[in-house]
């Protein structure tokens, strides 16, 4: 780099002194002689800062490659060498080779500025050995060793923390900026930060199979799937840059023949046509653009899989949900205890917890967990199921029943609360008299509401879900949702046959994302259009299985993620529409005669260095 | 199998896109791909004659980019 920039520093400094040369002429010297150091200087200016290219393209053409930048380079200053225009020769390579360094600048400013965003890998591990500490890399911690994470740390790898409490700086992984409490016993992820505490922790998994390498390697590898204007773009530049070889050489003949003009004046005008015609702008910015894209979303928690699905991402119209996991939470929890008088909230829940406290049952686990004390086992007498009903068990001399509206009913208890909430109830009666109910639910997830509100904001004309749950839940849960259609207690061959018929319903060019929690979902989130999807933290089926990972739970990101997509192709198209109307007018006028070798060099290198910084904006 | 390597001093764009189209030619290998930005490169190699494929990568490299070093990672 800083020996290009001298070697360019240089050679302009002769080709201005031979350009005052004329102006001065201080010694009084003869024209002729004036005239001959004067192109010698040139030549001597050329050599310096084009010597490299023209090699190049000698090379190239030894290999059979025509038709690259080093070719058009060499061939268009040659050509306006041979046809005297001296000065302009040595000032399009000139202007050539430092806009090459812009570039490579330019370049290398991002690549790292995209390093730094996903600056997540940890250098070493401390491993414990008995009561020492060793620092090794990574990759050498085994599955059951145990490392020490001191404040400031990243967590090198995944595992269970044995001894420590701590917060825990998620934002690389989430893009969260709130941190977590972890302490004994929970699970931790690498690739946070280590925050205040010091940690022990046991190794579950390693590097290679780690969340930190996991996403390193899927977010370096994004842009190895191309997207479709990527590609284009490369079979355009194959097209292109023969095809504007083959004007000039026609505007170079064929005019002065047809209309015995000046054939030199043609010759200039078809050189001044060669040197805008490298396709760089576009072949540089354009993969620049989706990274940037890509890195943005990354650091919002959201990873992107390859440049072509965030171009699809773009395109996006319809958003189809699966309920459990992805609207709601997927964990059932206690959402409402009502009692009637004689008994309060926390002794209903604590009889309950009692009653149902040797069942397994997902609704008796929740209870529990809302519960939150230990069981006195002697307390119970006796406890029975009744399948499918609930359970009815004797604690400190009440008979207590707890179970669905058949059960009250066997037990011809009245007085039983009317209830429409969403959710499973637990109807509660102590020796045979009825004392309230405990309603456990699924819970909508915080930010559903504002997901599909986001949705429609973003121009998606149609939300659906899906769901196996029943008609009544999904529909109660779509009334605070505002979801356009929702199917039903459906199957997941049903799940995917339902997709089929909204994939065959919409226009090719609309496309469809579905979003699922991974887990059960993989056949409908291979057969979408771009399948996302939730929560995929520390899941890696959720990884293997999607186009599109949100790694937080929030179904708002989908939103964000549209958006950045469409950022992104809004930046593409600017640079390809840009760099095309530029190129092509400075064809047209160079043809005519109206523009000169500067405007070309302005075409070519000016237009790529702008086209780069453009692409930096999809950072943001 | 799959295979990576750093592409160190990868400076244009347009070569980038040679590179890949040109190994994709070579012998024994079955994918290629080259991104710019991240001047990485990953390969997709028949399992026997790694290292004979690997030195035929190395000369296509040269004979595009004199200036590019094939790295392995």
């Amino acid at each position: 780099m800083r020996k290009r920039l001298r070697k360019i520093i240089i050679s302009a400094i002769i080709f201005l002194i031979a350009g005052l040369i004329e102006k001065i002429n201080f010694a009084n010297q003869d024209e002729n002689v004036l005239h001959i150091v004067q192109i010698i200087l040139y030549i001597i200016s050329y050599l310096i800062v084009g010597f490299e290219v023209v090699k190049k393209a000698i090379i190239n053409i030894s290999h059979g490659e025509f038709f690259d930048e080093n070719f058009l380079m060499s061939i268009a200053t040659i050509g306006a060498f041979a046809i005297q225009e001296y000065p302009e020769a040595v000032a399009v390579m000139l202007f050539y080779q430092l806009g090459e360094y812009f570039q490579s600048y330019a370049v290398k400013k991002s690549r790292k500025s995209i390093a730094s965003l996903m600056d997540i890998r940890p250098d070493y591990a401390n491993l414990k050995i008995d009561d020492r500490i060793e620092k090794v890399s990574p990759e050498q911690i085994k599955i059951g060793n145990i490392i020490v994470v001191k404040p400031g740390e990243k967590i090198p790898l995944d595992g269970i923390v044995l001894k420590g409490i701590s917060m825990l700086d998620t934002s690389a992984l989430t893009g969260e900026s709130v941190p977590r409490e972890v302490k004994t016993n929970d699970k931790i992820l690498s690739g946070c930060i280590n925050l205040n505490g010091i940690l022990e922790i046991k190794v579950e998994k390693e590097y290679g199979e780690s969340t930190v390498s996991k996403i390193l390697d899927l977010v370096e590898n994004a842009t190895n799937k191309k997207a479709k204007t990527e590609n284009f773009i490369t079979k355009f530049s194959k097209y292109y840059t023969p095809i504007v070889v083959v004007l000039a050489l026609i505007i170079a003949f064929i005019p002065p023949i047809v209309t015995r003009t000046n054939m030199l004046d043609w010759i200039y005008r078809a050189l001044t046509f060669l040197v805008v015609s490298c396709p760089c702008a576009l072949v540089i910015s354009v993969p620049l653009s989706f990274f940037s894209g890509i890195g943005a979303a990354s650091k919002k928690g959201i990873l992107v899989k390859g440049s072509n699905y965030l171009e699809l991402l773009a395109k996006t119209e319809i958003v189809v949900f699966d309920k459990t996991g992805t609207l709601t939470k997927g964990v059932f929890e206690v959402q409402k205890i009502e009692n009637k008088e004689h008994i309060d909230k926390k002794e209903l829940l604590e009889l309950v917890a009692y009653c149902e406290s040797y069942s397994n049952h997902p609704i008796s686990i929740s209870i529990q967990k809302a519960y939150g004390e230990e069981i006195d086992k002697k307390r119970i007498i006796d406890s029975k199921e009744i399948s499918g009903k609930g359970i009815i068990s004797k604690i400190d001399n009440k008979e207590i029943a707890c179970g669905n509206i058949k059960l009250m009913n066997e037990l011809n208890i009245t007085n039983i609360d009317q209830i429409d909430d969403i959710g499973t109830c637990v109807y509660v009666a102590i020796d045979k008299k009825y004392v309230g109910y405990i309603l456990i639910s699924d819970k909508i997830k915080d930010d559903s509401n504002e997901a599909i509100t986001k949705l429609k904001q973003a121009g998606v004309k149609r939300t659906v879900m899906l769901t196996g749950d029943n008609k009544n839940v999904s529909e109660k849960v779509n009334k605070k949702l505002g979801l356009d259609e929702v199917y039903s207690e459906l199957l997941p061959i049903d799940k995917v046959n339902k997709l089929e018929e909204i994939l065959k319903s919409k226009d090719d060019d609309a496309k469809l994302a579905f979003v699922g929690d991974g887990i059960n979902d993989a056949p409908v989130l291979a057969r979408a259009d771009i399948g996302i999807a939730m929560g995929g933290l520390g899941s890696d089926a959720a990884i293997e299985a999607a186009d599109i990972v949100i790694m937080t739970d929030e179904p708002s990101k989908i939103a964000t993620a549209i958006k950045i997509s469409r950022k992104t192709l809004k930046i593409v198209y600017q640079n390809i529409s840009f760099a095309l109307i530029v190129k092509i007018g400075v064809l047209l006028l160079s043809a005519f005669g109206l523009a000169s070798m500067w405007a070309a060099v302005f075409a070519d290198v000016g237009v790529t260095v702008l086209a780069i910084l453009n692409s930096f904006r999809a950072l943001r | 199998m799959k295979k990576k390597y750093i592409l160190e001093d990868l400076d244009c764009a347009n070569c980038a896109v040679k590179i890949e189209e040109a190994i994709k030619k070579v012998e024994g290998v079955k994918e290629c791909s080259v991104s710019f930005i991240t001047e990485k490169m990953v390969v997709e190699l028949d399992d026997n004659n790694e290292k004979k494929i690997e030195k035929k990568i190395k000369k296509v490299i040269k004979k595009i980019e004199p200036d590019t070093t094939l790295k392995a990672i």
